[in-house]
C-alpha cells in the first residue's frame, strides 16, 4: 500500500536534477564515536552538488550523528571522537589545522526542533551576516528581504520585522531558521528532520522550500519519513545498524532516489521502504 | 486473573465535590499553601508597619530633614540625621557590585561553559561554600588579614594616582568604605556566581547550536546569545547580591571604621545604616534616640523595597521581550 503511494510521488516528481554530477562533498570511512560507543562505522557517500541528498533510516541508527559530522557539530557532544574524512570541495574538514568557524559558515544547519534566537524576526536573521562584519543598515535590510524571500516567509512577516521570532507559529519559525541559514549563502544546507515538529501544511512548505532551494544549494536531509524522502530528495542514503551486538549505524545503500525506492539492491532497504520492516 | 474481583476491592465511587476535594489532599494541600503565602504577606506589613511606627517620634521631629542631615549627635543637642549612614550602605554596595559583576559572571561563564568536566563540579562546589561562610568570619579575615595585605598597598596607590578626584582623597585609612566595599564585594562574588551558572546551565543547547553553526565563535556564542537569553536571570542573581550588600551588617562594621565622616572619599572610614543599628542599640537610652535607630531600619528597609520592586520590573521587561522562554 504504502509502495503504491510513493511510486505516484516518483513518477510524478520532475526530474530538475542535474544531469552531471558535480561532487560537492566526499564522506570517507567515517566512524564517530561518543567515549567507547561507536554510533556510526565505516560510512561512505558522496553528496552531490545542487541537490538534495536524504538519509533515511530506522530511529538510533546515527543519522544525526552522520549529519552533525558533516559540519563538525559532533564536537560539541563531550567524549565524541571522529575517524576517517569529509572533504568539502575536496578539502579535509577533519584537519588540525582547519578553521571549524569557516567550515560553519560555509555548511549551515536546520535543526529538529525550530531555534529562533528570542529577538526581533530581522535581528534572527541579521544575525549571521553581522558575525561576518556586515553593518550598513542597507546592506542588512537588503540581506534580510532576499533571505525572507527565499525562505517564503516574506509576505507573512514583511510588516512585522521587529517582533520577537518567537511570536511566529511553528512552522513560521522553521522557516525562520532556514532563512537566517540562507542569511549568510552557505554553499551546503544540512536539516535534521526539520518538519517533524510540524503539522502537515507547514511540512509541504517547508519540502517545497527546499525544491527551490536546492537551484542554489546543496542539501543534506535527515527524514524518518519515507514519504518527504520520495518526494523531495535526489539521492538516498539508507542507513541501518549493521551489528547487533555493538548498535553501530552505517549506510547500507546508497543511489538516486527512484533506485531506492523501486528498485532496491538491499533486501533491508527493501523491507524498511515497503514498511515491512520491525 | 479474575479482574471481576479486583474490581470489586476498589473501594465504590462516591458522589460529592466536598468530601472528594478533601479526601484528595487537594483542599488540605491547598488550605495550607494559601495560609504559609499569607503570613509571608502579613509578615512583610508587619515589619513595615512596626518600624512605622516605632519610629513616629524621630519622623515628628525631624520629617523629611532625616534623610538629608548629618547631625548624630545623641549625647548633647539629640539631633539626628541619618545622611551618613545612607551614603554609606549606598558607596559600598555599588561599590561591591562593580567589582563583584564582572567577576562573578565570568566566573559563572567559565563554570558553565568552558570548564572541562573534572573541574566543573570542584569548582562549582567551591564556589557554593563561599556563598556559605558565615559573615563574621569574613569580618574577621577582613580586619586581620585582607586590610593590611591587600587594602592598605590599593589604598596608597590609589590615593597617589588618583588623589586629586575627591572619591579617593587622602589621608588613608586601613578600616575604610574602600575595604568595606571590596569585602562585600567578595562576599557577594559566590551568590551572584552560583545564581548565574544556573542560569546559564538552564538556557536550551539548542541556542548554542544555532549560534555554533552560523559559524559564530565560542565567544559571539556567549556574549550575543547566551548572555541576552539568560538576561533577566543573570539580573535577578545581581539583585540577590545586592541585598545581601545592602543589609550585610556584621563583616562591615568590623572593616568600616565605624566613623561619621562627611566626605565622599572611599579611602576614609565610614558608617553603613545596618553597622549604625547593630552597633548603637544597646545604648540607645532616650527614646528619640532610640526611634532614631528604628527609622534608619525603615530606610533601609524603603530601600531594600524600592530596589526590588525596581529590579521586578526589569525582569519583567526582559522577560517579556525573550516571550515564553525564559521562565527563570
Amino acid at each position: 500500500m504504502l509502495m503504491t503511494s510513493q511510486v505516484s510521488f516518483l513518477i510524478n516528481k520532475k526530474h530538475e536534477k542535474n544531469d552531471e554530477k558535480t561532487l560537492k562533498m566526499k564522506i570517507e570511512n567515517l566512524s564517530v564515536y561518543y567515549r567507547n560507543f561507536r554510533a556510526i562505522e565505516m560510512v561512505n557517500l558522496p553528496i552531490y552538488a545542487q541537490s538534495i541528498t536524504a538519509i533515511i533510516g530506522p530511529s538510533g541508527c546515527g543519522k544525526s550523528t552522520l549529519l552533525r559530522a558533516l559540519n563538525r557539530m559532533n564536537d560539541l557532544v563531550p567524549g565524541a571522537r571522529t575517524e576517517g574524512q569529509v572533504f568539502l570541495d575536496g578539502m579535509p574538514i577533519y584537519v588540525p589545522n582547519v578553521d571549524v568557524v569557516e567550515i560553519r559558515r560555509r555548511i549551515g544547519m536546520v535543526f529538529q526542533r525550530p531555534n529562533p534566537f528570542p529577538k526581533s524576526i530581522y535581528d534572527n536573521v541579521a544575525y549571521g551576516p553581522r558575525l561576518l562584519g556586515i553593518h550598513s543598515r542597507a546592506k542588512l535590510d537588503e540581506i534580510v528581504e532576499r533571505s525572507l524571500l527565499a525562505a517564503a516567509l516574506w509576505d507573512e512577516v514583511n510588516d512585522k520585522l521587529d517582533q520577537s521570532g518567537l511570536s511566529l507559529s511553528g512552522g513560521q519559525q522553521q522557516r525562520l531558521c532556514i532563512a537566517r541559514a540562507i542569511a549568510i549563502q552557505p554553499e551546503v544546507i544540512l536539516m535534521d528532520e526539520p518538519a517533524s515538529a510540524l503539522d502537515p501544511i507547514a511540512t509541504l512548505k517547508i519540502e517545497e522550500l527546499m525544491g527551490a532551494l536546492k537551484k542554489a544549494y546543496t542539501i543534506v536531509i535527515v527524514t524518518h519519513n519515507m514519504q518527504q524522502a520520495a518526494r523531495v530528495s535526489d539521492y538516498t542514503a539508507m542507513m541501518m545498524l549493521s551489528d547487533q551486538a555493538e548498535r553501530s549505524g552505517t549506510v547500507i545503500e546508497f543511489g538516486e532516489t527512484e533506485q531506492i525506492f523501486l528498485n532496491p539492491k538491499d533486501k533491508r532497504t527493501e523491507d524498511y521502504v515497503t514498511g515491512r520492516f520491525g | 486473573m479474575n479482574l471481576a474481583l479486583q474490581k470489586s476491592e476498589l473501594p465504590a465511587p462516591r458522589i460529592g465535590v466536598i468530601r472528594r476535594l478533601w479526601d484528595h489532599g487537594d483542599g488540605s494541600y491547598r488550605f495550607f499553601l494559601v495560609v504559609a503565602s499569607l503570613l509571608l504577606i502579613g509578615l512583610v506589613m508587619a515589619i513595615g508597619y512596626e518600624l512605622w511606627q516605632n519610629s513616629a517620634l524621630s519622623r515628628h521631629a525631624f520629617g523629611w530633614k532625616f534623610l538629608t542631615t548629618s547631625d548624630w549627635d545623641p549625647a548633647i543637642e539629640n539631633k539626628f540625621g541619618a545622611l551618613p549612614f545612607i551614603l554609606g550602605t549606598l558607596m559600598t554596595s555599588i561599590l561591591a557590585l562593580i567589582v563583584a559583576i564582572p567577576l562573578s559572571i565570568g566566573t559563572a561563564i567559565f563554570l558553565a561553559e568552558l570548564a572541562p568536566d573534572w573541574l566543573r563540579q570542584p569548582l562549582g562546589f567551591l564556589v557554593e561554600l563561599l556563598a556559605a561562610v558565615p559573615s563574621v568570619i569574613y569580618g574577621l579575615w577582613g580586619l586581620f588579614v585582607f586590610i593590611p595585605v591587600f587594602v592598605r598597598p590599593a589604598a596608597q596607590f590609589l590615593n597617589r594616582e588618583f588623589g586629586f578626584l575627591p572619591l579617593f582623597a587622602g589621608p588613608i585609612f586601613g578600616p575604610s568604605r574602600f575595604a568595606a566595599g571590596i569585602l562585600l564585594a567578595i562576599m557577594v562574588f559566590p551568590t551572584i556566581a552560583a545564581v548565574s551558572r544556573d542560569v546559564l546551565r538552564a538556557i536550551p543547547n539548542s541556542q548554542r547550536e544555532a549560534a555554533l553553526a552560523m559559524g559564530a565563535t565560542q565567544w559571539e556564542m556567549i556574549s550575543q546569545i547566551l548572555l541576552p537569553y539568560g538576561g533577566s536571570g543573570l539580573l535577578g542573581a545581581i539583585i540577590l547580591g545586592l541585598g545581601r550588600a545592602l543589609g550585610e551588617t556584621i563583616a562591615v562594621t568590623m572593616v568600616i571604621g565605624n566613623n561619621l565622616d562627611l566626605s565622599i572619599s572611599l579611602l576614609h572610614p565610614g558608617y553603613t545604616m545596618a553597622s549604625v543599628i547593630a552597633n548603637e542599640f544597646t545604648e540607645a537610652t532616650s527614646d528619640l534616640y532610640l526611634q532614631a535607630l528604628i527609622e534608619i531600619g525603615l530606610i533601609l528597609f524603603a530601600i531594600t523595597l524600592v530596589i526590588n520592586f525596581i529590579a521586578r520590573l526589569l525582569i519583567w521587561r526582559l522577560a517579556r521581550q525573550t516571550k515564553g522562554e525564559a521562565h527563570l
